[in-house]
């Protein structure tokens, strides 16, 4: 079904929980009443990115009051939003929530902690294991957190468990002033598009703005068609707010027009998968 | 070469929006620089008052008796062009009594003074008109650590020192700033007829091309050498690099406890903000 969803490039503040939150809720109010279905937020929406030692204490468990609001929040419209997850067992994720209808639908915890140049994140957070589409009123979806769209099985996999849309939560921080764009972004855009081609997918990209002691996110959320094609993109490096009308039948008409998807042979990817696991084993 | 040409819309985007967000985020609306009159706090002055508005940054023009003339005059010319509040604050008196106490101090002692004296003067001003103190370093200086340590490398904010010499002169011309101090000889004006070429020995474009291979692209020193470095001024370079690297980072602390400050007591400068 045709879903308008609305991708809100908010400016967190660093390590305020309380401020942060009322941003959220305020995009959303905003969401609802310009009658959209699905409001995206960045990664670490609620906490800001750089946070080193803030992780313990900007974390919150799945029965915080503060995701219990969103989760009531999430009544009039779908919502997909990143947090810092405490667990049971005191480790920290980088985690983000599907809420639907007033109920969970779908957590993903970050797989791919990027720790090289500016990034520290596996020093402070533990590691998601799983890629996993579920179904939402808007059919079926995977969520994706920043480094985790580099890295190709990540979609790959979210694609052969069925999800036609991806949604890609991100705190991308601008890089590389040499060309005619941000590098960063010129990089991220490479990557959104030829994953949507790739898989026959639309992606929904939701990027931070801010800085953060010096470090700048660019932006740029937007709204890939399962062409590859940018239907609609976010401002750069500014607050803005996007929405993209999601049709299903562009996702009919390219599955029709150039169907890799279908023909993607899950038995010889597997097959080969597995012999490489075997072969580096020995 | 392609990686020292910047993209000047991008780079005046990104810093007025740096000024700007880290500014108004530490709840203040205001900045104060040093306005030598040469090319850095040219540009660094321009790039404040297009993020704060011309209105809320003060520029002061510090000279010493030896400086040169034309520095001043280029500091107001600045100050004029990019319309931000200018005023003039002499430190003969104070740097001449110091060292009325030690006649025998040489060039290096006098100059560090000199530049130390000033930074007390910004930061002063920091707490008389609540405004933050910009940096005006470029990455060429601060990684040969021509500067003076707690002397004019102590900001509270740089929004240049990630462009090397060769780009400050790109977006300088971009944004405006007056061609006199653009293409003026750089120079710390310690004394008459200085430069920073001849000092140093070498010119910025020569050693900014070295070091956005060396430090930007991580080139070898072979690699180095195969793109036409000679291997002593490889090997020079280096030297500075890591022989002033202590001047980029903070105090070292004697670890006792199980959380020290910045080694396992981690926060990020914008906390809460």
């Amino acid at each position: 079904m045709d879903f308008t969803a609305v991708l809100a490039q908010i400016k967190p503040k660093l390590g305020c929980v309380d401020d942060n939150l009322a941003l959220i809720e305020e995009r959303i109010g905003q969401a609802k009443a310009a009658g959209a279905d699905l409001v995206v937020f960045p990664e670490l929406a609620m906490t800001g990115y750089f946070l080193k030692d803030l992780v313990p204490e900007v974390a919150r468990r799945l029965d915080s009051p503060e995701i219990t609001r969103l989760v009531e929040l999430s009544r009039g419209i779908s919502i997909a939003v990143g947090f810092v997850e405490e667990t049971s067992d005191y480790r920290f994720f980088n985690s983000a929530l599907y809420l639907e209808d007033g109920a969970i639908k779908h957590l993903h915890r970050k797989v791919y902690l990027p720790t090289y140049g500016l990034f520290d994140e596996q020093r402070y957070l533990a590691r998601g294991e799983r890629f996993r589409a579920f179904d939402s009123k808007f059919g079926r979806m995977g969520i994706l957190i920043c480094e985790d769209m580099w890295h190709l099985s990540s979609s790959y996999i979210l694609a052969m468990d069925g999800a036609a849309t991806l949604l890609c939560l991100s705190s991308s921080p601008g890089r590389g002033v040499e060309g005619e764009t941000l590098g960063s972004a010129a990089a991220w855009q490479k990557l959104t598009a030829t994953t949507a081609l790739f898989l026959n997918c639309r992606v929904l990209y939701c990027n931070r703005v801010g800085y953060e002691d010096g470090v700048n996110f660019w932006g740029g959320s937007e709204y890939i068609a399962p062409s590859g094609e940018s239907v609609v993109r976010a401002r750069l490096l500014e607050e803005d707010s996007v929405n993209a009308l999601v049709e299903e039948g562009a996702l009919r008409r390219e599955r029709i027009f150039s169907p890799m998807l279908r023909d993607e042979n899950l038995f010889v990817t597997m097959q080969e998968l597995r012999r490489i696991e075997r072969e580096r084993r020995l | 070469m392609a990686g020292l040409a910047a993209n000047t819309e991008l780079l005046r985007k990104i810093l007025v929006g740096f000024v700007r967000d880290e500014v108004h985020k530490v709840g203040v609306r205001k900045a104060v620089l040093g306005l030598s009159g040469g090319i850095d706090s040219a540009l660094v002055a321009f790039i404040a008052a297009e993020a704060l508005g011309a209105g809320n940054v003060h520029a002061i023009c510090m000279p010493y008796k030896s400086s040169n003339p034309e520095s001043e005059a280029h500091a107001r010319l600045v100050a004029q062009a990019c319309g931000v509040d200018f005023s003039l604050v002499p430190i003969t008196p104070m740097v001449d009594a110091y060292f009325g106490m030690f006649p025998d101090a040489d060039n290096m002692r006098r100059g560090n003074k000199m530049a130390r004296e000033r930074m007390t003067i910004l930061f002063d001003h920091s707490a008389h008109y609540s405004a933050l103190v910009l940096g005006t370093s470029n990455k060429t200086e601060l990684l040969l650590g021509y500067g003076t340590l707690f002397g004019d490398m102590a900001s509270a904010l740089n929004p240049i020192g990630d462009l090397y010499k060769t780009q400050i002169w790109q977006l300088s011309e971009a944004m405006g700033v007056p061609s006199e101090v653009i293409e003026k000889k750089p120079s710390a004006d310690l004394w008459a007829g200085q430069t920073d070429e001849e000092e140093l020995g070498f010119s910025y474009r020569q050693v900014d091309e070295l070091l956005y291979r060396m430090v930007d692209l991580r080139l070898t020193r072979e690699e180095l050498i195969g793109e036409g470095f000679g291997p002593e001024f490889i090997d020079s370079i280096y030297k500075k690099v890591q022989n002033s690297h202590f001047k980029r980072r903070l105090p070292v602390i004697a670890k006792v406890s199980n959380r020290t400050i910045d080694r396992d007591f981690r926060y990020s400068r914008d906390w809460g903000k």
